[in-house]
This record gives C-alpha cells, structure tokens and sequence, in this order.
C-alpha cells in the first residue's frame, strides 16, 4: 500500500493521509485546511517585511533549494538569471511528472495543491512575473481538476488575480493540461505544448530566462522546488539548509517503488542514509536480497546493491557513487529481477518516448531496444555488448536534450555492473536467474508465454 | 459539429492564454472534442482548427504526437494499463495479462461487442500504487489486483 512517511516533515507536515481507494475522498487539501497549517503566511510575511525582489531570492539562494525534477540546479539562481524590467514574464511549474518511479508530485498536487499556488505566487513576485502556468501530466486528470478547484479558492480569497492581497502586484495563474508524451517534461518541450505545439524541445542558448513561453523571459521550476518555497520564506533560507547537509538544503520526496513491503513517498532530510529509507519502505519485498537500486529516476544509472548501501540521498553521495539523485526515485529490484529484462522494458520507453527530433536518439533508442530484445530472447550475438555500447556512445551528447543521454545512460550502467548476465543470455540461450526464483519474486514472469527467456 | 457545451468549454480554456496565443488552447480543445465524440476523426481536427482558427495540420500534429488522442475509434470503454518497470516489479504485467484474458483481446484491440479497447500506458507518475491503470484517460484505478480488476469490469455497463 502506498504510504506516506517522513523524518523532520516540512513539505508534509499537516497533510492527511491519501484515500487508497478513492482520491474523491482525500480530506485536508482544502483552502481551510492549507490555512489551518500556516499556509499562505509566507507570502503575507514577503508581503508585511516589505521584501524586495532581490531579499526573496536572496533567502532562496541562501536554502540551496536545488532543483528537484531531476537536474539539481539551485533554483535561487535560477530565479537570479531573470532579465529585471522586461514587461511580460511568466512562471511555469513542471508538474509533468511522467519520469518512471517517480509519483512524489502526484501527492504534492493530491494532498497540498495550494503550496504549489503559494510557492508559484512568492516565485512570480520575485521574478517580477505575472502570470503563470502549471503544466500537468495527462495521466492525472483528476489532479489537473483539483488543482483547477484549488485555483478558484485562491482566487476567490484575494491571492490570485489583480492586486494580490492589496500589496499592489498582479499575478494569475492557470492549470494547463498535458496529453500523454514523456517529454514535455523537458522544460522546452513543456514550453512548446503550452504554445499548443507538438513537444519537441529547443536548442540552448537562448535559455528560458531570456526567451520562453511566448519568446518571453521565463522560469520553470519543479512543482517540488515550488512547493518547498512557503517553507523558506516561512521560517528562513537558513533554517531550510539545516535541515539537509551543506549544499544539499532541506528535506525531499523521494518515492520508493518495486521489490520493497510498503512502497510509497518518504519525506526525509536530505543525506539521510538509503538503509533508513530502504527500512521506511518496509525492507526488501519477502525478505529476499536486494538486487540492485535505480536511485533517482529510470534514467539515472543502475546501482548494485553493495554500492548504493554505502550512499547517503543526497546529490554528491548519489553522484560520487556513479548514478543521479534525479527526481529521487526509488525503484528497488529484489534477486528475483533479471536485469536483461528489466532493461529491455526500459528501453522500450525510451524508443517509444523519443519525440523523434534528433537523428541518434529516434534511430539510437531503436536500435537499443531492438539489440537487448534479441539478447532477452535467445538470439543475442557476442559482439552486442559492445554494440550496445557503442550506440548508447553515439546517442550521449549528440542530441538537443537530455532524452538521449536518459536512454543510454541505463544501458551502460545495466552492461557495466551486470555484464554477466547479459553474457550469460547470449551464451546459454537462457536466464542467469533460475526461472523458479523469477517466479517467485512475480514480476514479468507471463512473458515466458511470449518466447522471452525470463 | 460540436456541441455548444463542448465550445463552451473550449472558450473557457481559450481565456487562460494572452489574447493572441489562441493555440495554446488546442489541447484541452482536442480533450473536449474527444470526450463528446469517443474519438478524433479528421472531420473532427478539422473543425477544431477553423474554431481556433488554426491550420488543420497544425491541429493534426499535436492529436498525433499526444499519445492520449484516439486517432481511431475505441470501445466505451478504453483501458490503459502501465507496464512500466516499476509497475511491472509490482505487477503491472500480470494486469494486463488477466485483462487480456478476460476480455478476449490483446494490446491495441476492441472487443466485437465494441465495449472494451486495451491498451498498454508508459509512466502515469502512480508507481507507488501498481498495478495502475485508466479507464477513458481520466479516472486512475490502482491497486488492480484481479479482485479489483473483476469489479472494474462489473461496473463498466
């Protein structure tokens, strides 16, 4: 059952828990109840202190808040690099939260829509912007409608719209819709889909700061980042880094998913050992052994188990380690996964995700998916591992943005920490893992009916 | 062509956007227009575009490059299940396994009766609650154990 837990909460302190079987009766998302927990006075403090522009950011940079869709870039100076004085600028939030093993902004959007709204207010204040959008995934429709009635209560109660609370700034924001394509989660794809286009990402420089949504300056940030802002302002940039270790601010979401007993979104300080998340989360599915860990999202490089043990959930620790804090997605592979297999499905995402813009992503992915499925069923050839290599070596850096260097790196990491296996399918026309232990841990195991070895 | 609720709505979303960015509309326009006729035949994109006053191609390429458009006509009901490796560690296969089974039907098929459309979905962001599925893009179903599958399908009339 997907659960909520945290150590030292401050996204999640006040939320209820989600209804498992019926978001139509989550409680406590309300105008009232954000209210009820302090909500909204941060932007009366940044309203009541008189801060300038440049004192909100300041605080911001002060938190090392970094970026939390994935990238880790310091949102403070992300918001520093707004041209001062053009007339029209906009915030937009990246709520396309479609990045495999990744569900924390669902529940952010669930179970607090309305520090989205604050933290995209205090954002747009500081930036001098507006008007703003968040953009949300297609597949959470029911979100998208919350968050639509959320905004009518902001609305409503003088938080939104002109002269925001009588303190002489404007600022509106509106919920736009995405439709099923991973990547508009790239923040120019995104731009592109809300220009109502297809959602192919544009070449940088010129960089969203400068010319964005309509070719105006424009910030995005991660509905995470966002929601982390009325905290900040709250209680000081200061108070937000202490809880996290030196540039690595604050607390973070990270959803654990697969091989593990109670799956589900832990709120935790940032450094915080993997061990104690792997225990929130219940330990490893059965008892069994922990196979190997995808750290921060399908796209961050895979971890054996003996490494990502050692690490600490932090940028630097995941990074030294060889993978990507990411968007601080958890999948947890128990020793019943048969990692040819898992990474067959994965590229299989990416083939099919890649917008198709660029030459060696839309040929490259194919070719990925077209190599590890001839390994996974029994027709792989001793040269393929390198030719897996190699492809994943022509994709990474050649194209206009991240998507390419998403699909290769899993292929390379999956090849490097578990080559054996993939040496083994080529070799025996047969799995490295016992078909009775597969079984058992009960993930793709039907697939035996379609021919695959596993 | 299409109703005067759905246009309504259309104008709704139409106002979200600067005066002269109109287009930025057309998604949610396509999402409304599918929910009114089941699925977007070129009549359909057509008249969206001279709505939103817009080229067809240009409408025609973003009902394309959205994978949540029919670009065919579906049954009433359309079932998207995630197989996705973290839905897939926790079931996600076996889903839609049961699904096919029960239904008679593979991935991108209908049902003779034209009840049912099955479909595999990538990453809905609901990982935590596998095995995830939807039914007609906008109600999320999770936890679909065979029971809860079972109920699914009993409540589909």
């Amino acid at each position: 059952m997907a659960i909520l837990e945290a150590i030292n909460p401050t996204l999640t302190a006040g939320w209820h828990q989600p209804d498992l079987r019926d978001m139509n009766r989550d409680t406590g998302w309300r105008l009232k109840d954000y209210e009820a927990r302090g909500g909204y006075q941060a932007l009366k403090k940044v309203i009541s202190d008189k801060l300038s522009q440049d004192q909100v950011i300041a605080e911001v940079k002060t938190s090392v808040l970094r970026g939390r869709g994935g990238a880790g870039f310091p949102t403070g100076l992300k918001w520093s690099f707004m041209p001062k004085g053009a007339p029209e600028k906009y915030i937009v939030c990246n709520t396309d939260e479609g990045e495999p093993g990744t569900f924390k902004d669902r529940d952010i959007m669930r179970l607090d829509p309305h520090s989205v709204i604050e933290g995209m207010i205090i954002a747009g204040y500081a930036v001098g912007a507006t008007r703003g959008y968040n953009y949300i995934h297609g597949e959470v429709y029911e979100l998208y409608q919350r968050f639509e009635e959320a905004l009518d209560e902001a609305r409503a109660a003088g938080y939104l719209g002109k002269n925001v609370l009588g303190a002489g700034f404007d600022f509106d924001l509106f919920a736009h819709q995405g439709y099923g394509a991973y990547i508009c989660g790239e923040e120019t794809a995104l731009l592109e889909s809300i220009e109502g286009k297809k959602g192919q990402p544009r070449y940088k420089p010129p960089f969203p700061a400068n010319v964005g949504l309509y070719g105006k300056p424009t910030t995005i940030n991660n509905t995470e980042s966002l929601a982390s802002i009325p905290y900040i302002l709250r209680s000081g940039g200061q108070s937000f880094l202490d809880l996290g270790k030196p540039n690595n601010g604050g607390t973070k979401l990270f959803s654990v998913s697969g091989h593990v007993n109670k799956p589900g979104n832990f709120e935790v300080p940032m450094g915080t050992p993997f061990a104690t998340l792997l225990e929130m989360a219940g330990g490893v599915r059965a008892g069994r052994k922990l196979k190997a860990v995808i750290p921060g999202g399908s796209s961050a490089p895979v971890l054996p188990a003996d490494l990502i043990m050692d690490c600490t959930l932090d940028y630097d620790s995941i990074a030294k380690a060889g993978s990507m804090l990411g968007s601080g997605a958890v999948i947890v592979m128990d020793e019943t996964v048969c990692m040819v297999q898992a990474l067959e499905r994965l590229s299989w995402f990416y083939y099919e995700e890649s917008c198709g813009q660029c030459t060696p992503c839309r040929e490259g992915t194919g070719w990925l998916y077209k190599v590890i499925h001839r390994i996974e069923h029994g027709l792989g050839r001793p040269e393929d591992i390198d030719l897996l290599n190699d492809v994943a070596g022509n994709i990474m850096g050649r194209t206009i943005c991240a998507l390419g260097d998403a699909a290769a790196l899993p292929v390379r990491s999956f090849v490097k920490h578990f080559r054996s296996e993939f040496e083994y399918h080529i070799e025996h026309k047969k799995c490295l893992v016992p078909r009775d232990v597969q079984k058992a841990g009960s993930t793709f195991h039907t697939r035996l009916m379609a021919g695959a070895l596993c | 062509m299409l109703s005067e609720a759905t246009l309504r709505k259309i104008d709704r979303e139409v106002s979200k956007y600067p005066d002269d960015q109109k287009q930025s509309a057309v998604m949610a326009a396509l999402v409304f227009a599918q929910e009114e006729k089941g699925w977007l035949a070129n009549a359909t994109i057509s008249y969206v575009a001279s709505y939103l006053e817009l080229s067809e191609m240009a409408v025609f390429e973003v009902a394309s490059f959205y994978n949540m458009y029919n670009l065919a006509p579906v049954g009433k009901y359309k079932l998207t299940v995630c197989t996705n490796l973290p839905c897939a560690l926790s079931g996600g296969v076996h889903a839609a396994d049961y699904l096919k089974s029960k239904l008679g039907i593979g991935f991108n098929e209908t049902t003779p009766d034209g009840k049912f459309t099955l479909k595999e979905g990538e990453c809905m962001g609901a990982c935590g609650d596998a095995p995830v599925m939807l039914v007609n893009n906008h109600h999320m179903r999770c936890f679909m154990t065979p029971e809860e599958i079972d109920q699914l399908l009993a409540e589909c009339k």
